[in-house]
């Protein structure tokens, strides 16, 4: 066909309706109102959290230096806060390690085997009450199970665990959200080659569901860097001794790896300060506190995924 | 194998039992022929309480290509996939009757799966290899079941990929790349390679072109000739010029007025395409219906 011979399709001889017809007025003002709006927010949301940063990063200015890391409280007038910080990973590190494989394994079980009975609806249900309740309930909890009742006192563990009774709902519901959104056929193209269910999770469901399931690692971390209502009444408040690291004895109360000393962290630690702080530079070290707590979440955020990715390519390609 | 030795086969009872007789009884079906691979007895397979296809007696000759064809809706992919029994998978959905493995009935409780899987493997109609490399892929099924020797696992994989005639453009970046960088008809011979590698004697494949280009569609079907050599195949196809072109026998299904899938006929695939028994089977393949 060349360019001059004429329309072909279309309807050669009947009128063409014009590109530029009249769209009416209202729908391009929603439509352009849309898009001001839907920019609009996430503008806002980027400045908000924008704001936050500098705002701590202006504040924690002249406060934050290595020895404001790396020394105690009571090292010098501005203080460190080296324990409270050891604290803070220490507990992360703790109710990680309960809090990450019963909640991988509960989505396991809820994506995987559960199916849709009353059973899982209760689970279900239990998990979006678990998650609304106030932490400072939860630390409430804690205190009699944990503290009082199992005369365990104020604990790193008891911290841990009443972290992991109030996170555990939001893992579980994560890494089934994760598990789940991987495609059934690769399900299918498993079992149909002769792997077992448990194989075929094992090799290409949960490797397939790695950043989903980091996601959900890295909100629950986040909770427990931030939480401070949980931890009052369980692993305790106070200004933490001096810690010796050469202590490895576990039972020890003085040693800083014992899960069965109290463990202020670096949360907990600001309340204290913030609200019963006296001391002339206590705000400054609020602020240098409150900087390194942004500072550790947003490491683990950007640790968390990396880390996810290189498991992906180790469960995928070995 | 000359076509007339399949016509032998599949113009006796079976055929004509599906066409009038009742059910074979289970000393026939256990004197079958020696180089029956799979028979079918009376399957009926429902979700629930529908019925989705119903009564199928049919048997498939060992090293010959059977395909299913018949219009959408006419149970020819929930049929197949009672061969390896991935209906377990599917809630609610029961089948009856028995399938016959090598005289072996697959729908016994003792029957393993895992083991029925490894002799009868499948290609699915989106391929679908895994998001790991191409060696991977392949070395999936043999890992699977244990093997574990890197020496054997890497000549495994080039002899699978090799059979599957992907294997040259492959060979220079097998752990590099991931199967999902493959084009769809190569990843589709992955798939086909991946199936291999478990050594099966059965495979089933569920339109396993139809989301192909021609020309890579071609490529799968010379693959399947070649295939029909070592394997028995069974594939599902809605192309009736590739039922022609690929299978030794065809078996057209179709719905009834309940809607349940049923089989019309079988038959060498010249005689189905050419003389069909049924009337059914001669206004579908003349495209007057489906």
């Amino acid at each position: 066909m060349t360019a001059n011979a004429g329309p072909t399709v279309g309807r050669p001889n009947g009128p063409h309706p014009s590109l530029r017809r009249k769209t009416s007025r209202g729908t391009i003002l929603a439509d352009r109102a849309a898009t001001v709006v839907l920019w609009g927010t996430g503008v806002f949301v980027l400045a908000l959290l924008g704001s936050i940063l500098v705002h701590f990063a202006l504040a924690a200015w002249g406060v934050v230096s290595p020895s404001f890391v790396l020394t105690d409280p009571s090292d010098s007038a501005l203080g460190g806060i080296m324990p409270v910080l050891w604290n803070s990973i220490y507990m992360l590190v703790l109710t990680m390690l309960i809090a990450v494989p019963v909640g991988l394994l509960g989505g396991i079980y809820m994506s995987e085997y559960a199916g849709e009975n009353a059973l899982t609806n209760a689970i279900r249900f239990a998990e979006e009450a678990i998650s609304s309740v106030p932490s400072i309930v939860v630390g409430l909890f804690g205190l009699i199970i944990f503290v009082d009742d199992l005369h365990m006192g104020f604990t790193a563990l008891g911290g841990a665990l009443a972290l992991t009774l109030f996170n555990l709902p939001l893992m579980t519901r994560l890494s089934e959200q994760a598990l789940r959104a991987v495609p059934q056929d690769e399900r299918s193209a498993s079992l149909a080659l002769g792997a077992t269910k448990w194989q075929t999770i094992r090799h290409v469901v949960v490797p397939l569901a790695i950043p989903g399931l980091v996601t959900g690692v890295i909100l629950t971390a986040g909770r427990v860097f931030g939480e401070a209502a949980v931890l009052l009444f369980t692993s305790g408040i106070g200004t933490p001794p001096h810690y010796n690291f050469g202590n490895f004895d576990l039972l020890s109360q003085a040693s800083p790896w014992s899960p069965f000393r109290p463990a202020t962290t670096l949360s907990v630690y600001i309340y204290k300060l913030q609200s019963e702080g006296l001391g002339a530079y206590v705000h400054q070290i609020v602020d240098g506190s409150a900087a390194i707590l942004i500072s550790m979440v947003l490491i683990f955020n950007l640790g968390a995924r990396f880390i996810g990715r290189l498991l992906t390519r180790r469960l995928t390609a070995a | 194998m000359p076509s007339s030795a399949n016509a032998a086969v599949y113009t006796q009872p079976v055929l004509r039992r599906v066409e009038v007789t009742p059910s074979r009884t289970a000393e026939e079906f256990a004197a079958r022929p020696a180089d029956v691979k799979i028979a079918t007895e009376n399957v009926s397979i429902l979700y629930g309480e529908k019925i989705a296809v119903r009564d199928v007696s049919l048997t498939v000759q060992e090293r010959s290509i059977l395909a299913l064809i018949g219009p959408s809706g006419s149970g020819k992919s929930t049929f197949l996939r009672c061969f390896n029994r991935m209906n377990d998978l599917i809630p609610g959905a029961h089948v009856q009757g028995a399938v016959h493995l090598d005289g072996e009935n697959v729908m016994d409780p003792d029957v393993s799966v895992v083991e029925l899987r490894r002799r009868v493997g499948m290609v699915f109609q989106r391929p679908n290899p895994f998001p790991m490399s191409i060696y991977e892929n392949v070395a999936y099924g043999p890992r699977r079941r244990g093997m574990n020797d890197r020496r054997k696992l890497e000549e495994l994989v080039e002899t699978s990929l090799k059979r599957a005639a992907l294997w040259d453009e492959v060979k220079d970046d097998l752990r590099r790349k991931s199967g999902l960088a493959l084009s769809g008809g190569q990843q589709q011979r992955l798939c086909i390679a991946r199936v291999l590698a478990t050594e099966p004697e059965v495979i089933l494949m569920d339109e396993p072109a139809s989301a192909l280009d021609p020309v890579s569609t071609l490529r799968i079907e010379e693959l399947m000739r070649e295939l029909r050599q070592a394997y028995t195949i069974i594939i599902v196809t809605h192309n009736m010029q590739q039922a022609a072109r690929v299978s030794d026998v065809t078996a057209f299904f179709t719905m009834a007025e309940d809607r349940a899938g049923y089989l019309v006929e079988v038959g060498p695939t010249g005689r189905i395409f050419t003389r069909p028994n049924e009337r059914l089977t001669e206004d579908y393949i003349s495209g007057r219906f489906g």
